[in-house]
């Protein structure tokens, strides 16, 4: 099945990863997207800036799938969205406030649960899935947290724990969804860091939603590439970027938090 | 001491016994999605199938399943519809299935007698049929929940992120809703249409004090709807009190003692 899938992604950094085409989309009578065009290729980062009912959220829902464009067309990696099955690829770290912080659950029950789609359906959590779940969060330096309830940990913590939840598929593409919300200036700082340095050591396409313009623009440039309505793109291409990489899991998870310790400590 | 060793209070323990184990794991799952209202409207929904089974002669519990299920999928529909507002469907909902009960139980004035054992449950009542209907929606409910632990916690604790995933959210909020259903009609005989919530929430609301995982919460509100239903219907057997109110009670008496021992540890 990995086999499968990861021939299929071509390393020459090329592939479109998302492609959306004349996308319209209105609540009631107000247009909020209007014939959007945007394509992100492979490695590419992309921060998505806009003001409160810009659009944000609701593009980010169309890319996975929970609303649909009333005009238009999606693709994910070079497949329709309706046809699209792959749904391991992406990692999807949602907003710090999604869940309720009484809910009882361990570290390790969220960050396994990142494993848990359509072609796990009917098979139990197996050895291999533990490991991966070990890894990720050695990547992410929480192993020590593994057992605590998630809503004991700070801010910074759990949004460590999301970032290993979207990783433990070992993704192509990541989503973050305004990550650094309510989370204090110097771990934000920290989160940013590990994030380019992913981008800039590991084969992940970024599409992350931002509402911190200072961050986005200092890796991202200070223009952006397009707007659309109020909505802002700030693309880094993987052109800029050294090379191609590989995108392959033990590489990436356990070498993940070597690499970043060795550039700088990140700040909890 | 004599009417434990009794056919009929048997019956009882056993049926009692086998909502113990499911009404807590579905009440776990509405509490935690925030739906925790969700058992006490389509209980009083219920009661309308009840009444009409009834008036036209079909086994009630069957009736009242049927109008739980049309329940719950009205509710779903109407959320949709006030998505901002969700709680106003659930209160739409249940005087509706209350004023459906009431206007059938009027046209059938004959039994009212049997009115009141729904209401607040008969369990010494539960006969042969309504055992088997117990134990086969336990066994479904056992069934389903564990073949779908993973996904039914992820859709629990993230919906979102379990829709990125690729897993079929409709079809199991259905599931979810099918099975309540289920389980809300299976057990109102035994603890009536007026107390099934305290069964579906008050073991979740313990599990959120006590319990650190998610596999922890499961073992926790079993233990806790075990304890107070075995508890509640010895005491009512010895004492000649009534076991849905005992159990109810019981229950309460529970999550007290629980709240009053986690302050005093963190004084």
């Amino acid at each position: 099945m990995a086999e499968h899938t990861k021939s299929k992604f071509n390393p020459s950094c090329h592939q479109e990863i998302i492609t959306m085409q004349n996308i319209t989309f209105s609540y009631e009578q107000k247009q909020v997207i209007t014939d959007l065009n945007f394509s992100i290729k492979e490695r590419d980062f992309v921060g998505l800036i806009g003001s409160n009912g810009a659009g944000k959220t609701t593009l980010l829902r169309m890319i996975v799938g929970l609303l649909k464009p009333e005009h238009g067309s999606i693709s994910l990696f070079g497949e329709p969205i309706g046809k699209f099955k792959h749904w391991e690829r992406i990692g999807y770290v949602p907003q710090k406030n999604s869940f309720n912080p009484l809910f009882p659950v361990t570290v390790r029950e969220v960050i396994l649960s990142g494993l848990y789609g359509r072609s796990k359906l009917f098979s139990r959590i197996s050895k291999a899935d533990l490991v991966k779940a070990e890894d990720a969060m050695h990547a992410m330096q929480i192993e020590d947290l593994s057992n605590k309830r998630i809503g004991q940990l700070s801010g910074g913590q759990q949004q460590r724990v999301f970032l290993a939840r979207a990783l433990i598929n070992n993704p192509a593409l990541l989503i973050l969804d305004e990550p650094t919300v309510g989370i204090d200036v110097e771990t934000q700082e920290g989160f940013f860091h590990m994030i380019k340095h992913m981008h800039q050591h590991h084969n992940i396409t970024f599409l992350m939603v931002s509402h911190d313009m200072d961050m986005v623009r200092s890796y991202l440039g200070q223009e952006p590439l397009q707007q659309n309505g109020k909505l802002k793109f700030y693309v880094k291409h993987s052109h800029e970027l050294e090379n191609c990489v590989e995108n392959d899991l033990t590489h990436s998870l356990k070498g993940l938090r070597q690499s970043m310790n060795q550039r700088a400590p990140v700040v909890i | 001491m004599d009417i434990l060793s009794t056919e009929f209070f048997q019956r009882a323990l056993i049926g009692g016994v086998l909502i113990g184990v499911t009404a807590p794991l579905m009440g776990l799952f509405l509490v935690l999605r925030r739906l925790a209202m969700i058992g006490d409207t389509l209980a009083h929904v219920s009661i309308a199938g009840v009444a009409l089974g009834f008036l036209i002669g079909v086994y009630p519990i069957a009736m009242g399943l049927v109008f739980a299920l049309a329940a719950s999928f009205a509710i779903e529909k109407l959320r949709r519809a006030y998505k901002t507002y969700a709680e106003l469907s659930i209160a739409i909902i249940m005087s509706g299935g209350v004023a459906l009960a009431s206007l059938l139980f009027t046209l059938g004035k004959g039994f009212n007698v049997n009115v009141t054992s729904y209401l607040f449950g008969s369990i010494y009542t539960l006969d042969n049929t309504d055992l088997i209907v117990i134990g086969a929606v336990t066994v479904i409910v056992l069934f389903m929940v564990k073949l779908h632990f993973k996904e039914l916690f992820l859709l629990t604790f993230d919906e979102d992120a379990a829709a990125v995933n690729g897993l079929p959210v409709r079809y199991f909020n259905i599931m979810i809703s099918v099975l309540t259903a289920l389980v809300i009609s299976a057990s109102i005989k035994i603890v009536g249409a007026l107390l099934v919530s305290a069964l579906l929430t008050i073991p979740a609301a313990c599990s959120l004090i006590i319990a650190r995982s998610f596999k922890q919460s499961i073992i926790t509100v079993v233990v806790i709807a075990e304890l107070a239903v075995i508890g509640g219907l010895m005491a009512a057997g010895v004492w000649n009190l009534a076991p849905g109110a005992s159990v109810v009670l019981l229950l309460i008496l529970i999550l007290v003692l629980l709240l009053a021992m986690k302050r005093g540890f963190k004084i």
